[in-house]
């Protein structure tokens, strides 16, 4: 059924999550650990950086910022900070999560390229809490690599010392969202800073000059510095270079991370093909499908063979994000898809602005009395009025009105349901019940 | 004596010298102290002011935050049940309503014999293992309504005491070790591979 032909570089940033006990130190070392971090360190910092821009690698974690440009943000200054964001909490995305707990010192690798890279000597690596699992294998890994002399003081006997230390959330979708991240790190409340300054690489932990990647993002440079940048370029497709890992979840037969060259691939391989989803659940229709993570509108039918870019994605009206596909088969009830997802939203506003406070409230309680057959027909002008408060002309990308873009985010999946499944939506407030219930 | 123990203050004031700055130790220190007591007690947040310098108003302030902080006393197993999207796609609502039934506890309450504490959880990226639940933060899944009652029963047992310590204990793995790199020995670097990028600069600039 597969026509696609598997670039042989592949997998490259997953190549570990499928061998066993790769968390321990001896398994990385006989896989070729450690081995790009020794090359960057015979290399210029600047030179590695080099690479890095040269490999136009895409930032993992949702908002597709190149990684080199962003390095080259940093602004000059005696303490400077790499902060490495792994709190994996966009609803549907589990990759992350499979590299912390499955290939820690990978993450640990780039984290001291990257260190080295940006003249850093103190990085942290946020995980999320709920990580019980991956916080041990990623403190285990970390103290196994001071000992073998990779991270610490004087390392390999380059001359170049940084320290790393694993920081533990708490539980806070907000605390990925990069300044609140690093308000957590502050210990303090996770709320978003006021913009500007618009980039932590100006100011950022303490208010010093601060990197933050994501953690798929670093584990990606071991590799760049072995292989060249423009290795890495030459994979993929326009400015959506490399491969990527996709976490594709919901009612596909084999949910589960997939790592893809870019633009190679399209949803409809994605979802179907025997080597990656392997098709829908219970071999039911395609209903629809939410290209990137909840905060992004949702994909019919139609659009499944877009391949998988950020243009193309973004052309059609969402984003690739997080990189999490979620698949609804023709069983699932888009209003209670949508509900669902607005309750999230609801329960993790952060609470300092008002259209974002208030109107996830709103949202979720028209949303849950429409789903539970108590809507009335003006609920739906209402709720999409409600969207238009938080994100005026509904456009995409949503128009900002908040200190970050939760806010901004909750609107797109009601306005794609609303507008792909409006008979839905009549039909629950005519009939006075879920029409999906069985 | 405190009311944290030796052991915790020494893991403490580890925590409090690898951050530049004390109060960033303040979640850490939080997680230590729920692993002592199973939730944040009164005693332990007036001794966590203390060790970061803040008001403890301040700590409770920034724990209320946090979902994983619990500022009541909690069961010993605090069983999560993810019922966001992916989960929900993969029947996490029929499996949340059987764990009620079958615990006999509503969501957020605590059974009767102190063991189990049921909470409705937001997405816990484990959507290829839907519908999942965590375990004092372990995963579980996919469970069925048979999978979840033996895991119970597992639990009660004490069956899977290595796999789920008691509720509050997140990281087993210490790091029992300062920084490495010395602020002298950092500067001597910075100083090295400033110079040395400098003449670099000069080298390339004669050249073109």
């Amino acid at each position: 059924m597969s026509d696609i032909i598997v670039n042989k570089n592949l997998p490259i940033v997953s190549k570990r999550l499928g061998i066993e006990e790769a968390y321990k130190l001896e398994t990385y070392l006989s896989t070729g650990g450690y081995e790009g971090l020794k090359k960057a360190l015979q290399m210029n910092p600047e030179d590695v950086a080099d690479e890095v821009m040269k490999a136009s690698l895409l930032g993992r974690g949702g908002a597709g910022f190149p990684a080199g440009r962003k390095w080259s943000m940093l602004k000059p200054a005696r303490v400077k900070y790499l902060v490495i964001n792994g709190d994996e909490s966009e609803p549907a995305t589990f990759k992350d999560h499979d590299l912390i707990e499955r290939d820690p010192h990978q993450i640990i690798e780039g984290v001291v390229v990257a260190s080295y890279a940006l003249g850093v000597n103190q990085a942290f690596i946020f995980c999320r809490g709920e990580f019980a699992l991956g916080l041990e294998r990623l403190q285990a890994a970390l103290n196994e690599a001071y000992d073998y002399g990779a991270v610490g003081a004087d390392i390999f006997g380059s001359g170049f010392s940084v320290d790393i230390v694993v920081h533990p959330g708490a539980g806070a979708y907000i605390c990925g969202e990069e300044t609140s991240l690093l308000q957590s790190l502050e210990g303090k409340r996770g709320y978003p800073r006021i913009k500007p300054p618009y980039f932590p690489a100006v100011m950022g932990l303490y208010n010093q000059p601060t990197v933050v990647n994501n953690i798929e993002t670093v584990s990606n440079l071991p590799w760049i510095v072995l292989n060249g940048g423009d290795a890495f370029a030459a994979m993929g497709q326009d400015s959506s270079a490399g491969s990527r890992i996709f976490a594709l979840s919901g009612q596909v037969k084999r949910p589960g991370n997939y790592e893809v060259e870019m633009g190679k691939v399209t949803f409809r391989n994605l979802i179907f093909d025997e080597s990656y989803g392997g098709g829908i659940l219970d071999d039911l229709a395609l209903k629809a499908f939410i290209p990137g993570g909840v905060s992004a509108p949702w994909f019919g039918p139609e659009h499944l063979d877009l391949p998988l870019t950020q243009e193309a994605i973004a052309n059609k009206g969402s984003m690739l994000g997080s990189g999490s596909v979620v698949v609804f088969n023709e069983s699932t009830c888009p209003v209670k898809a949508a509900w669902r997802i607005s309750k999230f939203f609801y329960r993790e506003s952060c609470g300092q602005c008002t259209p974002c406070r208030e109107g996830s409230g709103w949202i979720e309680k028209i949303m849950h009395r429409i789903e539970t057959g108590n809507g009335r027909m003006e609920d739906i002008d209402l709720v999409m009025d409600v969207c238009d408060n938080i994100a005026p002309g509904l456009s995409w990308p949503p128009k900002q009105t908040t200190i970050c873009v939760l806010g901004p985010s909750i609107p797109s999946s009601i306005v794609s349901a609303v507008n792909m499944f409006k008979q839905d939506f009549i039909d629950h407030i005519e009939k006075g019940k879920c029409t999906f219930d069985k | 004596m405190g009311h944290l123990s030796e052991e915790i203050i020494n893991k403490a004031n580890i925590l409090l010298e690898i951050y530049p700055n004390k109060r960033s130790a303040l979640i850490p220190l939080c997680h230590l102290a729920q692993g002592q007591d199973g939730y944040l007690t009164p005693e332990a947040i007036v001794e966590i002011a203390d060790l970061v310098g803040v008001t403890p108003a301040e700590v409770r302030g920034t724990a209320s935050f946090y979902d994983m902080f619990h500022l009541e006393p909690v069961g010993k197993h605090v069983v999560a049940m993810c019922t966001n999207i992916a989960c929900m796609l993969r029947g996490a609502d029929e499996l949340l309503e059987h764990a009620q039934e079958s615990l006999d506890v509503g969501i957020g309450g605590t059974t009767q014999d102190g063991q189990f504490t049921l909470e409705e959880a937001e997405c816990l990226a484990g959507c290829n293992n839907a519908p999942c639940v965590q375990v004092n933060h372990r995963f579980f899944g996919p469970l069925d309504n048979e999978g979840f009652d033996r895991l119970i029963k597992d639990l009660r047992s004490g069956k899977l005491k290595d796999e789920v310590p008691e509720h509050g204990v997140l990281n087993r793995v210490d790091r029992n070790y300062g920084l490495k790199a010395t602020p002298d020995q950092v500067q001597a670097e910075r100083d090295v591979m400033e110079s040395a990028k400098k003449e670099r600069l000069a080298k390339k600039s004669e050249s073109n």
